[in-house]
C-alpha cells in the first residue's frame, strides 16, 4: 500500500518552456502512474497553474519553432480527471492575485491557510517543492 | 539600422529555470536585426551548446518522441547562428572551457568554440552593450 503523500508545489513556471510542463506535476503525475498515492496543493505563485485557459505561444529561435508549448490549466485537469490526483488551491494566495474562483479549471478545490494543518494531519509524506 | 556589438553572458543551465527562455528570446531578436553577437557561456550554460543533447518520448504525456518533440537547447544554439547568419550578423558563442570539463560537456554545437574569462573581458571591452542574465 503506497504511503499518501502530500505534495505542495509553490516554485511556479520555472523551465516549463524548456521542459514542456512543470517538472513536479509531472513527476507526480509519473509516481501515481508507478502506485503513489499522491495529492497536489497549489500555492503562492503556483496557483496560477489552476487557471483555466492560459497558454503559451511556442517558442521560436531561428527557424527553430517549438510545436508542444506547455498549458499547465490542461496539466492540472489531466492530474484531477486522468489520474485522479486531488489537486488544491490556497485560498489566500488566490485573492492576493485577484484570481476569482470561477477562472479556476474545474475539480480544483480551496483550502484555506489555517485549514491547512488539518490537511497536513491526513498524510504521512508531505513534500514541499 | 545601425548595427551594434552585444554581449551577453549566461550562467543557467538548460532545463533548470525560466532565464534562458528570456535569453534566447533576446538573442532572436538580436540575431535577426543582424547585431554582432557575442555569448559567453559560463557555469551550468556551458552545457547550452553539448551536442550529445536528446530529445525523448514522453509517456506522462502519451506522446512519443515525434509528437513531444521535446526542445534541445543545442538545437536552439544552433538555430540562433543560423538566423545570425542570414541576416548578415554573426554570434561568437564561447564556452567557458574550465566549465565544460567540470561537466564533462566537452563536444560542442559547430561554429561555437572553447574559451575563457579572457574571452569574456575581451567581449566587455568590444562590445557597445553587455547583458548578464545571471543565476539565482
Amino acid at each position: 500500500m503506497a504511503k499518501k503523500s502530500l505534495n505542495i508545489v509553490e516554485s511556479a513556471y520555472r523551465a516549463v518552456m524548456e521542459e514542456q510542463d512543470d517538472t513536479i506535476l509531472w513527476l507526480v503525475a509519473a509516481m501515481q502512474g508507478a502506485g503513489g498515492s499522491h495529492t497536489v496543493v497549489l500555492r503562492g505563485n503556483a496557483v496560477n497553474y489552476a487557471i483555466a485557459g492560459q497558454g503559451a505561444p511556442g517558442l521560436t529561435v531561428g527557424e527553430w519553432k517549438q510545436s508542444q508549448a506547455p498549458r499547465m490549466d490542461r496539466d492540472v485537469a489531466d492530474l484531477i480527471e486522468n489520474r485522479k490526483i486531488p489537486v488544491y488551491v490556497v485560498e489566500e494566495d488566490l485573492a492576493e492575485r485577484g484570481i476569482a474562483h470561477d477562472e479556476l479549471v474545474s475539480g480544483v478545490k480551496l483550502v484555506s491557510r489555517r485549514a491547512l494543518p488539518r490537511l497536513f494531519a491526513e498524510y504521512e509524506i508531505i513534500s514541499h517543492w | 539600422m545601425i548595427k551594434k556589438t552585444l554581449t551577453f553572458a549566461l550562467m543557467d543551465a538548460p532545463y533548470e529555470s525560466a532565464n534562458l527562455t528570456t535569453a534566447f528570446r533576446i538573442l532572436d531578436a538580436a540575431a535577426r536585426r543582424g547585431h554582432a553577437i557575442n555569448v559567453f557561456a559560463y557555469e551550468g550554460a556551458a552545457a547550452l551548446a553539448f551536442t550529445r543533447q536528446s530529445p525523448h518520448p514522453n509517456p506522462v504525456h502519451g506522446k512519443n518522441l515525434a509528437e513531444e518533440n521535446h526542445p534541445t537547447t543545442k538545437d536552439q544554439v544552433a538555430a540562433l547562428l543560423a538566423e545570425a547568419a542570414r541576416n548578415g550578423g554573426k554570434i561568437d558563442w564561447v564556452n567557458c572551457g574550465m566549465c565544460v570539463d567540470e561537466r564533462g560537456v566537452n563536444e560542442f554545437v559547430p561554429g561555437t568554440r572553447r574559451g575563457s574569462p579572457a574571452d569574456f573581458q575581451t567581449f566587455l571591452d568590444a562590445s557597445d552593450n553587455t547583458l548578464v542574465i545571471p543565476t539565482k
